[in-house]
């Protein structure tokens, strides 16, 4: 209504007022429209609202829902160890995972625009998001497996490593009863010294036949000579036979072919030595007096890879299988925010002499800026309330380790029987994604209004 | 106030979903074990199931229709079934079984809010007996159902069904905790015998070590392995009565009894080379791994022994491992005076008092039941006058007999004794301070500390 210059004429239009106050701007009736809303509303209501006021109530009660327990949850929620570290790792999980993602997008989306089948790469690297949550969770359980055998991670890593440092022949060889060795740095030193004309034995036992190298021959007692210290080093064990005579060559037992043999002498090497097929070695006289050594060289353990569901890489590890089922995504949302990129501008700047590298940094991201946001945004919201991969993913020595806050509401409420507890977690995750939310909200409408 | 949930008892249906979880990517085969325990019985399962004995009175019930709720699935359910044919063909009463899902005490919880209890449901702890009796659910047994339990049950089987001293359950299923299972082919490799002492076990291990295996595999992931390790131990060496007191926080667990227990357990624990893959790697094996591994890759397994349950069947029937001839099975050896038998159990409570209900819990008392689903396998009663011969194999029937045996003093699970938040669950209380503790086996008292302090607070909690 303009300004009313007499009071007179300005309750003049008040009265035609009435009538329209039951219908809108556009003329629909006030009740057919709530009649129309209804179903919405009574949803919303049942599923949406009702559920969010419950549990707010519901942390205010004790954990057998019959008591007022004030706040007393909400001190649990801030003093418990295990929701301290879920804490921390929804907080890595907020800054890494959409982060990361958003960026490998970004990548994917730019690269993409230029390369000829770009859609069916577009194609592949969205592929992933067809896939359920939990399906990726088993997926990336076995990729992360400690076992070469069966994770691809370690299979590669191994593989690697392997060929740049070979591993030893006799891992698990070890000194077996009475045995006149003694460990010592991850090898085995005779107890006493040896002479020259002595025949010396280095029994040890537990390399499967299988291991045993295949140029291994039955052992035998090397005979003494003089002026040289000769021995023998075998495997004092028979298959199905065990021992036989403890630290005596039997006639079954197999020799260490290319064991490393040490002379020490006050701390110095003063003579080495290979074991023969059959497993006997020679030392020169200088070696008389000295303690023989079995080199750790020889019983270095196989690379057994990284341990990626361990306490300490366990939620890198996850959220790098959520990077992998979410790049995707970011990457479709940034490619179509990278069509609607004015190609004069991107030609004006390479005419103006930009590298690419100028291009990409000074105008296609700045352009590109609001969609980036969305999409981080977008997926901060969804890493908050991250459950199925870390449940999944984290084996149960690690779940506390990879703990966060979706994840302790669930183990809370479910199996620690502490509802309180677990609707205080659940109020506080809402609390942290109301701000996130809002800023989504506010740029929508923005965006609307443009 | 939930806590004491079913779910560490129902390891074995858990551990095959786990399984099948982890390795459906892959594996293919591994479904088997959704399906349940095919191959448990190794032959001889596929008898008629037709009893010839009738050792109990059932009243005739025509007309009345009876609903019976448990967690079984697979082949554990189809046999139970016919437990139940046999049932309505004696009385005439139709029964339906209603299966459950774990925790089952939530799952009768709903059905009670409802209005629709079953009448009688399979639980499978104390605890959840003495909940159910609680909340006002569950139903004393009558009469008949006491005589036939007084008849067939030690008095341990019929005390652990007691709440307040008035008779509620009737265990009808059992579990063994205290079996090792061996890979026959690598103690022959070795030239090792059972071992029957906890001294003849370390020295067995240190054998089968020198022969170029690795002794043990522990699923140090679950931690509901580490924990049966350790009551196993605490069991047999300090006796039952500590046990007990254990179980009811009533000793603390810095009390010199558990350190002792644990320092034995360490004597294995803390050789590296004694444990498949290491602590490392123990940890991030679960349990239906743990099993596999020990029975698959011919002369050359990922380790030659690994402790659990009967239940662990289940699991080897994944492998190609023949139950009785390819994997045997030794009872836990006794590390004090004498041999533990730790067990685990399903007993039958009424929750809907009728006729026929309790008609149904005195069949289910008597061992013409028991009989009939022993001989389909798999499966292992409590009640003493199932004749032995009713198991399909050796192994069967030595596990059941190292039960019986027990007498009175064999022990409930002490974890499924304690509140959830302490006994069962991943990541947290016992499961996850031994896991700790397989990590780092020299801090006995460090392992002692955390332990009384999460006990304290999960007790505490008024669980």
């Amino acid at each position: 209504m303009t300004s009313a210059t007499a009071p007179g004429v300005a309750e003049a239009p008040a009265a035609p007022r009435a009538p329209r106050s039951r219908r809108t701007v556009t003329g629909t009736r006030r009740w057919v429209a709530a009649l129309f809303l209804l179903p919405a509303l009574v949803l919303l209501g049942a599923l949406v609202v009702y559920p969010i006021g419950y549990s707010i109530v519901r942390s205010f009660y004790d954990n057998s829902g019959d008591h007022f327990a004030g706040f007393d949850n909400y001190t649990a929620l801030f003093t418990d160890d295990g929701i301290r570290t879920a804490l921390k790792n929804n907080i890595i999980w907020v800054v890494f995972a959409p982060t990361v993602a958003t960026a490998l997008g970004l990548i994917f989306a730019v690269l993409t625009e230029r390369v000829r089948w770009g859609t069916a790469f577009k194609l592949v690297v969205f592929m992933p998001m067809a896939i359920s949550m939990l399906a990726a969770g088993i997926i990336f359980r076995l990729v992360y497996d400690q076992d070469p055998d069966k994770g691809v991670a370690n299979a590669v890593w191994v593989g690697v490593h392997d060929t740049f440092a070979q591993s030893s022949a006799f891992p698990k060889a070890h000194p077996g009863r009475n045995s006149p060795l003694k460990p010592e740095d991850g090898g085995f030193v005779t107890t006493s010294p040896v002479h020259t004309g002595q025949s010396v034995a280095l029994p040890l036992v537990g390399v499967a036949p299988e291991q045993m190298p295949d140029d291994a021959k039955k052992a035998v007692q090397a005979p003494a000579e003089p002026g040289k210290i000769t021995g023998t080093t075998w495997q004092d064990f028979t298959r199905g036979k065990g021992v036989g005579k403890l630290g005596a060559v039997d006639s079954a037992e197999l020799g260490y072919p290319g064991m490393r043999i040490e002379a020490v002498k006050d701390g110095k090497v003063v003579a080495t030595a290979k074991a023969a097929a059959d497993g006997t070695f020679t030392l020169p006289a200088k070696a008389d007096g000295a303690v023989l050594r079995l080199p750790a060289s020889n019983f270095e353990e196989p690379y057994n890879g990284v341990d990626w569901l361990g306490p300490a890489l366990v939620t890198p590890a996850i959220v790098g299988a959520y990077v992998w089922m979410w790049a995707g995504f970011a990457m479709v949302l940034i490619a179509a925010g990278l069509a609607s990129v004015p190609r004069e501008l991107l030609e004006a700047a390479r005419v103006d002499g930009c590298n690419e590298w100028q291009v990409f940094r000074r105008i296609t991201v700045p352009v590109l800026a609001p969609v980036l946001a969305v999409v981080v945004v977008t997926l901060m919201i969804n890493v908050l309330k991250i459950f199925d991969l870390v449940f999944i993913i984290a084996p149960g020595s690690s779940q506390d380790d990879a703990n966060v806050l979706a994840l302790e509401l669930y183990r809370k409420g479910f199996s620690e029987g502490r509802p309180g507890v677990a609707s205080a977690i659940a109020v506080f995750l809402l609390v942290l994604v109301i701000p996130v939310m809002l800023f989504n909200m506010r740029r929508l409408r923005r965006e609307v209004r443009r | 106030m939930h806590s004491r949930t079913t779910f560490r008892t129902h390891r074995t249906r858990r551990a095959a979903r786990a399984a099948a979880a982890v390795a459906a990517g892959a594996l293919a085969f591994t479904l088997t074990a959704c399906s349940g325990s095919d191959d448990d019985g190794t032959g001889g399962g596929d008898s008629s199931g037709s009893p010839t004995t009738n050792t109990v009175a059932l009243p005739k019930l025509n007309g009345a229709h009876l609903e019976i709720a448990a967690v079984w699935t697979g082949t554990e359910q189809k046999n139970f079934k016919q437990v139940l044919a046999e049932f309505e063909k004696r009385t005439g009463a139709k029964v339906t079984f209603v299966p459950a899902q774990d925790p089952i005490i939530n799952f009768l919880g709903s059905k009670i809010a409802g209005g629709q209890p079953p009448d009688v449901a399979l639980l499978p702890q104390p605890g959840a007996i003495k909940q159910a009796v609680d909340k006002g659910w569950a139903k004393p047994l009558g009469p008949e159902a006491q005589a036939e339990l007084a008849k067939n049950y030690s008095q341990g089987w019929q005390d652990i069904g007691k709440v307040d001293g008035k008779p509620y359950g009737v265990y009808y299923k059992a579990a063994n905790k205290s079996l090792i299972w061996y890979n026959a082919k690598v103690f022959e490799n070795a030239g090792v015998s059972e071992p029957t002492t906890w001294k003849d076990l370390l020295n067995t291990a240190q054998t089968v070590y020198d022969s170029g295996v690795t002794p043990f595999s522990v699923g140090g992931a679950d931690g509901w392995t580490l924990t049966d390790w350790f009551e196993n131990i605490y069991l047999s060496q300090a006796g039952p009565e500590k046990y007990d007191q254990l179980a009811q926080h009533k000793i603390k667990w810095t009390d010199p009894s558990v350190k002792q227990a644990l320092t034995t357990l360490a004597e294995i624990f803390s050789k590296k080379d004694y444990i498949a893959g290491g602590p490392d790697g123990a940890l991030q094996t679960e349990f239906p791994a743990s099993v596999t591994q020990t029975f698959s890759g011919g002369d050359q397994p990922k380790a030659g022994m690994v402790f659990e349950g009967d239940f662990a069947q289940v699991n080897i029937g994944e492998t190609k491992a023949k139950v009785g001839t390819d994997a045997k099975v030794f009872p836990f050896p006794a590390v004090g005076d004498s041999a533990p038998v730790v067990s685990g159990g399903d007993s039958a409570v009424i929750l809907k008092d009728s006729k026929a209900a309790q008609a149904l819990v005195t069949f289910l008392a008597s061992p013409d039941a028991a009989t009939i689903q022993a001989k389909l396998g798999g499966y292992l009663s409590p009640n003493k006058n199932v004749p032995e011969s009713a198991y399909p194999n050796e192994v069967q029937r030595k596990i059941a007999k190292a039960l019986i045996a027990s007498g009175d003093d064999f022990r409930f699970d002490m974890s499924d004794q304690a509140p959830q938040a302490f006994g069962g669950t991943p990541g947290k209380g016992e499961w996850k301070d031994l896991q700790d503790f397989l990590k780092n086996p020299k801090d006995v008292a460090g392992t002692q500390a955390k332990l009384e302090k999460d006990a304290a607070a999960a007790y505490g909690n008024g669980s």
